[in-house]
């Protein structure tokens, strides 16, 4: 029965199909060519970098979702994204260093009291922000489960929390942008005190390497977390395409385009753009939970409202209210980000003055943001459209 | 026949401005009700009264055998018990098909999760296509409502109000921007839906009023002025003096 209603959900939406394939088809091929695989062709560090980039594309998904479809223009969701990598990152700080404090009282007469066990890690891991003991949000910090869930349950009740006094409120457009610059502002500047608990402007380190695998290279590590990133962003592109094909995907659209009419259709919109920004928040805190451990390190600098503010420009320069435009933008940017500020090529002198890759990037991508929304309202998805038809 | 909706003595003013004054008025189940009165004379802002957009300073506003008060409600559930509305500008969702908007509308659990999970029967597509039908939409089920011509739209969001299956609709300048052809077919629809739902109908054109053949309610800075059938009306001295002698 389950299959039978999603086999006939395919075969209504062969686009799916296509980006399963398109999806599917990218990483054999990574792995085939990696060097966990043998071929080495592709570095390990092409894999994270493909892999993370696959991460921010799901962002992207819960960003069109969130603005694309519903219409709520929110730059704060990478906050939600950033949140996620740090509640995943606790666990494998903690797990890690435990493991470490173990190993280096082994040889020790007596086994170490739960007590002294805790103060060492704490030492271990607090030292650099002159503190040794545990503060209270990292009770849960020694189990993966309770961790894992914390992923999805701290964004999701900040988005709730948050969504549910803005929406009741009715403040929309502009001032809701505004207000979402805010709460990921917010955050940022909290998480960079050092009694924060999270270690301050250091973050969290050593996130690439898996308590208990330290025998394991980090060839084939980056290439399951490549896998994991390339499952969760194919799942969450199938959820998100049955959201906007079902009914609900009907009433957000109707959202975007005339809330208060839909109000005087009986439905409660609030709920609706509460649900959308809440089950959005959380598909970005499964993409930071997957992309940091590859990065390696989380700090608060990841959630500054600019980064909030990017995840808007791909899905702009993707084209909105389409799902797979927000992944190609998230990847064609990305990735053509890297390339300029990677040093990859080489800077140009113009004699009077050095045209630097770094700075001049941005400029290159605020400029396409403007051409896109003035020229390309549909992005490079448009493109797709042209192709289509053709 | 006891009274659907009645509106009690409400007053609202906007930055001073009494844009309703001590309005008070009935509207009887199944009954077909026009109002007319000059521009600002707050037919619009009354509807918005009525289906919750507005507060008003003073007054109530009560609905049903419940006699359940409207005005801290919600627009949503104000809708849901049995108030629709088609506004003075049309508006349908134009990025949606004819059948979409008329799906949307369509009476149905409202709850974000059954919306989720909503599947679209063979029951609601007969009854969407019935809907076309009794609107004149047939041909245009599965066109773009954007497309639409101005008087197609504003009978898809007729179309849209009866799915609803409201008890009473609230009806602001149907037939504004129609030919008269399409007004004939407005009066026609409009008469049709009284049989079982009440209707007011806010309206300038004198034409379309006679053709309606109700009762008439004359507003006038923000309350009632006259009432009447239209043969009355229009000899009331007052309603001469402020309105049809102009
Ligand atoms: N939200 C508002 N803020 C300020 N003034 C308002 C508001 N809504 C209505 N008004 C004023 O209240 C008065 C009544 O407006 P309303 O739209 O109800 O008139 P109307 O009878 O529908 O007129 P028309 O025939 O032009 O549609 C007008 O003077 C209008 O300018
Ligand atoms: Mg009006």
């Amino acid at each position: 029965m389950q299959d039978a209603v999603l086999t006939k959900f395919l075969l209504r939406h062969p686009s799916v199909l296509v980006f399963l394939g398109m999806l599917a088809v990218f990483t054999i091929a990574v792995t085939v060519l990696s060097e966990g695989f043998g071929m080495g062709i592709v570095s390990t560090s092409l894999v994270k970098t493909l892999g993370k980039t696959l991460c921010l594309a799901l962002a992207a998904i819960a960003m069109d979702l969130v603005w694309g479809y519903c219409g709520i223009l929110s730059l704060g969701h990478f906050a939600f994204f950033g949140l996620g990598g740090y509640m995943i990152g606790m666990w494998l700080m903690y797990a890690r260093t435990e493991l470490i404090v173990l190993k280096a009282n082994a040889a020790a007469a007596l086994p170490l009291t739960p007590q002294e066990l805790s103060d060492a890690i704490g030492v271990q891991i607090f030292g650099v922000v002159g503190g040794s003991e545990f503060p209270a949000i990292w009770a849960f910090s020694d189990s993966f489960i309770l961790q894992l869930l914390l992923v999805v349950l701290v964004p999701g009740i900040l988005a709730l929390v948050f969504g549910w006094l803005a929406f009741r409120s009715r403040v929309t457009g502009v001032y809701l942008s505004i207000l979402t610059q805010a709460m990921t502002l917010a955050l940022a500047l909290y998480l960079f005190q050092n009694d924060s608990g999270l270690r301050g402007n250091n973050g969290l380190s050593g996130l690439q390497n898996l308590p208990g695998l330290e025998e394991t290279s980090q060839a084939d590590v980056s290439l399951w977390f490549f896998w994991g990133s390339a499952f969760a962003l194919g799942f969450c592109y199938v959820i998100a395409k049955l959201i906007v094909e079902s009914k609900l995907g009907n009433v957000i659209r109707a959202i975007r385009d005339d809330e208060s009419r839909v109000r005087f259709l009986g439905y409660n919109v609030e709920g609706y753009k509460l649900f959308v920004f809440v089950i959005t928040a959380i598909m970005a805190a499964i993409a930071g939970a997957i992309y940091y451990p590859q990065a390696g390190i989380i700090n608060p600098a990841e959630l500054a409202p600019i980064a909030s503010i990017y995840l808007a420009v791909w899905v702009a320069i993707g084209g909105r209210g389409r799902l797979y435009g927000a992944v190609i933008g998230a990847i064609f940017v990305s990735l053509l980000s890297s390339f300029f500020t990677g040093g990859q090529i080489p800077n140009i002198s113009l004699g009077f003055y050095t045209i630097q890759w770094v700075d001049w990037w941005l400029v290159l991508l605020g400029l396409s943001f403007v051409i896109a929304t003035l020229y390309a309202p549909k992005g490079l998805g448009g493109l797709v459209d042209k192709f289509k038809k053709a | 026949m006891s009274s659907l909706l009645n509106v009690n003595g409400i007053s609202v003013s906007f930055d001073g401005f009494k844009a309703i004054n001590d309005l008070s008025f009935e509207i009887a189940e199944n009954e077909l009700r026009a109002i007319i009165g000059p521009n600002g004379a707050g037919k619009s802002t009354f509807m918005d009264i009525v289906t919750g957009k507005t507060r008003p300073d003073m007054g109530d506003v009560v609905w049903g055998e419940k006699n359940v008060s409207l005005i801290k409600k919600s627009e949503s559930d104000i809708a849901r018990l049995g108030i629709g509305r088609k506004f003075q500008r049309p508006t349908v969702f134009e990025d949606q098909t004819v059948e979409d908007n008329l799906m949307m509308a369509l009476r149905n659990d409202r709850a974000p999760f059954a919306v989720l999970f909503y599947k679209f029967s063979n029951d609601d597509k007969q009854k969407v296509v019935d809907l076309a039908d009794s609107i004149g939409l047939s041909e245009d089920i599965n066109r773009i409502a954007g497309e639409l011509s101005h008087g197609q739209k504003q009978w898809l969001e007729i179309g849209m109000l009866l799915a609803q299956e409201p008890r009473l609709l609230l009806v602001d300048e149907p037939a504004a921007g129609m030919t008269k052809q399409e007004r004939n077919k407005t009066v026609e629809l409009l008469k049709k839906m009284a049989q079982n739902h009440a209707v007011v109908v806010v309206e300038h054109d004198m034409e379309f009023i006679r053709d309606l053949d109700c009762k008439v309610t004359v507003l006038h800075e923000g309350s009632v002025l006259a009432e009447g059938s239209l043969e009355q009306v229009i000899e009331n001295q007052d309603v001469i003096d402020v309105y049809l002698g102009r």
